[in-house]
């Protein structure tokens, strides 16, 4: 962000200052914004996303959908959820939804992982795994309330979407953005997605009759930096176990941050409780102790 | 039926290692603990700080990564940790078994527990007469580690295997408790270290060569004294002191 900020024009020459423009910051969090209403289900996507990430292919099973595997995997980070949904009136609605990280503002798994290094949220709002400080402890899985990371059994490290920081970081789309043919996903800074996905929304609403038509940015976990256009936002569950209020558990938060560094020292407090008791009480001694010098003279 | 055969194995246990290691008891004397129960104390001793320090690393890295690198990094320890735990597991409850029956809590454990503060402080310069082979203090550690095994074992198992078998709030969940279970362990811990090297000086020796002093065993455990002597440990006591004083002011 440096180099662009030294790009900028301070002075120009001919004109008053300050020159037009200066000062002016892009918003530094991004978004990917996933419109389910427009989605084809045609997968390009999850190839881009494994070609670019070089995810090696294994077999997949089939389960009487469309879905290339039943869920995510540790080299598939990226899979449209094809989800046949009844309405009241009898009518079917076919449902894709791109599933993979969400980038949570509150990563369930960072607070979760005890490795050092091992997850990193960075400042654009990526959150990414660092699978050199893996220790392969699985509480990333546990923290995870959209059920995101994948164990790796053989590396023994866990695995997940990067919204490919690697291209981010050089000023480039993500693989799957670049893949999109409809148009469906959308990458910029998390201000634009959400106003272009509150528009969308409204459109859906105004004028195609989806009245509960809606952005998923779940405020539980600070919002998301992949965020959906639904066609209907009361009932995200629809969508392949889409939670509709994603919550990290209590003990990744409180008991990490708080009790576990307290209660810690307080058991250290145990090893200076007892070396205390040595100093001020002294030992106990088998019995009869030898008589005390006055009484030995005495 | 059950405890018959308990018997029987521990009984076979304690023979078996008779012939591995021998126990020397001196004049002035006592057998306290057979090569059996020493072989098992530090087969759990070795594996209680093996795991516990691989654990440490896990719980608190920003204070404790250091101890990663004596087990080949954070993923090594990882890996090891719940063998670790399952052999601590393992040889406790064997020992659990060893030493079912000594630790029942009795009466007497109970009045001994109400006057913790005055045996602590040394102010009862020796235990309680009916205080038997194993104090209170010992049984309390002792059940303590059972139910914080108990805890280990089924979280273990839960953390071992993963959010993926049995979801992530059971996988949260289980890791508080078996982080509540591994405090209580690490405080007393410090406690046991304390009482049996330079708390109670003659302790360490019971788990060593397996002995004890006459002495020792009257101070701290004088119904067990009684038990295997037959004589009163207050008067043993008081004759040893006659003995030093005439010695010491001819």
């Amino acid at each position: 962000m440096a180099d662009r900020k030294a790009l900028q024009a301070e002075m120009i020459s001919g004109q008053t200052p300050p020159s037009p423009g200066h000062g002016m910051q892009r918003d530094l969090e991004v978004c990917k914004l996933v419109d389910t209403t427009t989605c084809i289900g045609c997968k390009a996507c999850e190839v881009a996303c494994a070609e670019w990430n070089d995810l090696p292919f294994s077999l997949t099973t089939f389960d009487n959908t469309y879905q290339t595997m039943p869920e995510t995997r540790w080299n598939f980070w990226n899979l449209i959820k094809f989800n046949e949904h009844q309405n009241p009136d009898g009518t079917i609605q076919w449902l894709m939804r791109k599933d993979q990280c969400m980038h949570c503002a509150d990563p369930g798994c960072l607070a979760a992982c005890p490795a050092d290094g091992a997850i990193v949220k960075y400042a654009n709002g990526i959150v990414d795994f660092n699978q050199e400080n893996c220790i392969g402890c699985e509480f990333c899985v546990s923290g995870c309330p959209f059920n995101i990371p994948r164990f790796n059994p053989a590396t023994k490290r866990v695995y997940k979407c990067t919204l490919c920081s690697d291209r981010v970081g050089e000023g480039l789309e993500p693989a799957c953005i670049k893949a999109c043919p409809t148009g469906c996903l959308k990458f910029g800074t998390k201000d634009d997605m959400k106003f272009i996905a509150e528009e969308r929304a409204k459109q859906l609403r105004n004028n195609f009759g989806w009245q509960n038509a809606g952005v998923y940015d779940p405020q539980s976990v600070g919002g998301t930096h992949v965020i959906y256009v639904l066609h209907d936002a009361t009932d995200p569950e629809r969508y392949g176990n889409l939670p509709s209020n994603p919550q990290i558990p209590w003990s990744y938060t409180v008991w990490k941050w708080l009790f576990k560094p307290v209660l810690g020292t307080f058991a250290l407090f145990g090893l200076l409780g007892v070396l205390l008791h040595h100093v001020t009480h002294g030992p106990r001694l088998p019995q009869p102790e030898p008589p005390k010098k006055e009484e030995a003279n005495g | 039926m059950a405890s018959g055969a308990v018997e029987r194995f521990d009984g076979k246990a304690r023979e078996t290692f008779e012939h591995v290691g021998k126990t020397t008891v001196y004049r002035g004397e006592l057998l306290r603990h057979p090569v059996y129960t020493r072989v098992l104390h530090w087969s759990v001793a070795l594996f209680f700080f093996l795991a516990l320090f691989t654990g440490f690393g896990i719980y608190l890295p920003w204070l404790f990564r250091w101890f990663t690198p004596f087990f080949g990094g954070g993923q090594l320890s990882r890996i090891l940790h719940p063998y670790f735990g399952t052999g601590f597991v393992f040889f406790f409850a064997l020992q659990a078994l060893n030493w079912f029956e000594p630790m029942i809590w009795t009466a007497a454990d109970s009045r001994w527990m109400r006057k913790i503060k005055e045996i602590a402080s040394g102010e009862e310069k020796m235990d309680p007469p009916d205080t038997g082979f194993f104090n209170a203090g010992q049984k309390l550690q002792f059940w303590e580690i059972v139910g914080g095994s108990v805890v280990f074992i089924i979280t273990g198992i839960i953390l071992w295997a993963g959010a993926r078998t049995f979801g992530r709030i059971t996988v949260a969940i289980s890791y508080v408790l078996h982080d509540i279970s591994a405090l209580i362990m690490l405080g007393g811990i410090f406690i046991h270290i304390y009482l049996s090297t330079i708390g109670e000086p003659g302790t360490f020796q019971a788990m060593i060569r397996g002995a004890v002093s006459d002495a020792w065993a009257w101070t701290f455990h004088p119904a067990w004294y009684k038990q295997v002597t037959g004589r009163d440990p207050q008067q043993a006591c008081d004759e040893a002191r006659r003995q030093m004083n005439s010695g010491r002011n001819p």
